[in-house]
């Protein structure tokens, strides 16, 4: 077990000295670079969160519609050929809700504040 | 993993390459991006040219003189962009005690050339839009071969916002916004209506090629993507006919490449990517999702509707617009930004700019939900 402050904490300790602290000292080109940078850290910490219990429901709801389980990239994988194959189509049971909350789960890491994710959660909690 | 086969789109065989250098400005979230790429942020070349600011107003001076032989001297003259191989400045020349604000976009001589259609092809364009009655810059002067300044050309600088995200949303902006979707079907019909046969010889892209390349690179680059995957089927479902009209296509026209002010277009910009080909392309780009900054209920450009867009085309001359065929080309639009930013993480590491192009590339799933939203919606 690692002692604490926690891959979280530290990963929040650096991103507010880059933001709050350093970044106002910087030309414009440094300054855009540094806050992509920032945006990179905070989508890091959004992964470390979020993604055991993301990536744990993607393999019960890929097991499900596959009819067998296994790791995760080799599910998905197979999911991709059946869609490509046209073996799956929309039309599948379930295929639909695997990929809309699959989506979402990436959004909800990669980019929360995008229009047409905020969208779609608000249609959730609607 | 075998989905190719049944899939029409892979069937043909073609190579995966990399994409040319990327179109910039970014969609939404990279708007910033947009913002860096045209605001100064030095002015010493990266090309290897030491103290190339300090001489280079002298040698640009000596160029203007040729089609401004009246210019007294530059001032402000400041590099606006930073890309490694071409290079956008801005700069003021003063003729008879009066300032006249220029753009040049360059190319150093002795820079590895990454070939699009090539500077000199872009002024053509230019010129070309301008006598069509296109919104455009004025080409002053193309840079000849004599001159040693490398390649390029000077144009006028031409008022107005180029960042989406302002366009989008500033107030200055409001009473405009409305318009902006026709003006845009009828600049759109303009550029088609140009005569492709006064044109220097252009790329010619067909749809099922250009679709076959973007599968190609997808395979390539990306781990498998379900809905990237649904997306190429529905594609390749509804291609539309070999045999459409072959057009002048912009290739990038979209809201960050024009020049918007409170009274309308008032430039098209960045024809690197122009080509011939199917025009519904460039109406369905700028619809694309990732071009409305997050105003997503304002398909086009987030500033306005499909029927203005569409109304605007066909009252300009550029004819009726089928609405399928429409939605195949934004549909099309989203695949392919999703690509591009796939790409963008594939070559971060070699990037001079990792960070920024690793994080465009974790934005491919902005495209993957905006598939969703078209291909598979969900019920209100």
């Amino acid at each position: 077990m690692q002692d604490k402050p926690g891959p979280t904490e530290l990963l929040a300790a650096v991103a507010h000295f880059l933001r709050d602290e350093l970044l106002p000292t910087l030309t414009a080109h440094h300054a855009f670079q540094l806050r992509v940078s920032c945006n990179a850290l905070d989508l890091v910490a959004r992964q470390l969160a979020q993604e055991p219990a993301a990536n744990a429901a993607e393999v019960a709801r890929l097991t499900k519609l596959l009819g067998h389980g296994g790791e995760l990239g080799a599910l998905n994988a197979e999911l991709a050929s059946a869609v490509a194959d046209g073996k799956m189509t929309l039309e599948t049971p379930g295929l639909k809700d695997h990929l809309w909350a699959t989506t979402l789960a990436k959004l909800s890491v990669d980019q929360p504040q995008y229009g047409s994710y905020k969208r779609e959660c608000a249609r959730e909690t609607k | 993993m075998g989905g190719g086969k049944s899939c029409e789109v892979a069937r043909a065989n073609s190579p995966a390459r990399f994409p040319g250098p990327l179109p910039l400005p970014l969609p939404s979230g990279g708007a910033e991006c947009a913002a860096s790429a045209r605001q100064p942020f030095r002015q010493m070349s990266e090309t290897g040219e030491p103290r190339e600011s300090f001489s280079f107003a002298d040698r640009a001076l000596a160029v203007v003189r040729r089609f401004a032989p009246d210019a007294e001297r530059l001032e402000k003259v400041v590099r606006l962009s930073g890309g490694a191989s071409q290079e956008t400045w801005s700069l003021v020349a003063i003729r008879n005690g009066s300032p006249e604000r220029m753009i040049l976009r360059r190319m150093p001589a002795g820079v590895p050339v990454v070939e699009k259609i090539g500077l000199e092809t872009e002024a053509a364009l230019m010129r070309a839009a301008e006598a069509a009655g296109v919104p455009s810059p004025h080409v002053h002067y193309v840079v000849q071969p004599d001159d040693g300044f490398g390649r390029g050309f000077f144009m006028s600088h031409v008022e107005g916002e180029a960042l989406g995200r302002k366009i989008v949303r500033d107030e200055q902006f409001a009473a405009i916004r409305p318009k902006l979707a026709r003006q845009a079907g009828e600049t759109l019909a303009r550029i088609h209506a140009i005569d492709v046969a006064s044109l220097p010889q252009l790329p010619l892209v067909k749809p099922a090629q250009e679709i076959t390349t973007m599968f190609a690179n997808y395979r390539a680059w990306s781990e498998p993507r379900p809905v990237f995957e649904l997306a190429f089927r529905w594609l390749s479902e509804r291609m539309p006919p070999e045999n459409a009209a072959l057009k002048l296509v912009h290739g990038d026209f979209r809201n960050g490449n024009m020049m918007i002010s409170p009274n309308g277009i008032t430039a098209v910009l960045d024809w690197e990517l122009a080509h011939i080909g199917d025009p519904m392309r460039d109406l369905g780009w700028i619809c694309t999702a990732a071009w409305r900054y997050s105003v997503i209920d304002k398909p086009v450009g987030g500033f306005g509707e499909r029927e203005d867009l569409m109304a605007g085309y066909e009252a300009a001359g550029g004819g009726r617009v089928d609405p399928n065929v429409l939605r195949f080309w934004e549909t099309l639009g989203s695949l392919r930004w999703g690509v591009m930013c796939i790409g963008m993480g594939f070559r971060a590491k070699q990037s001079d700019r990792p960070v920024e192009m690793s994080m465009i590339a974790r934005r491919t799933s902005e495209n993957e939900i905006d598939l969703m939203r078209l291909l598979a919606p969900r019920g209100d």
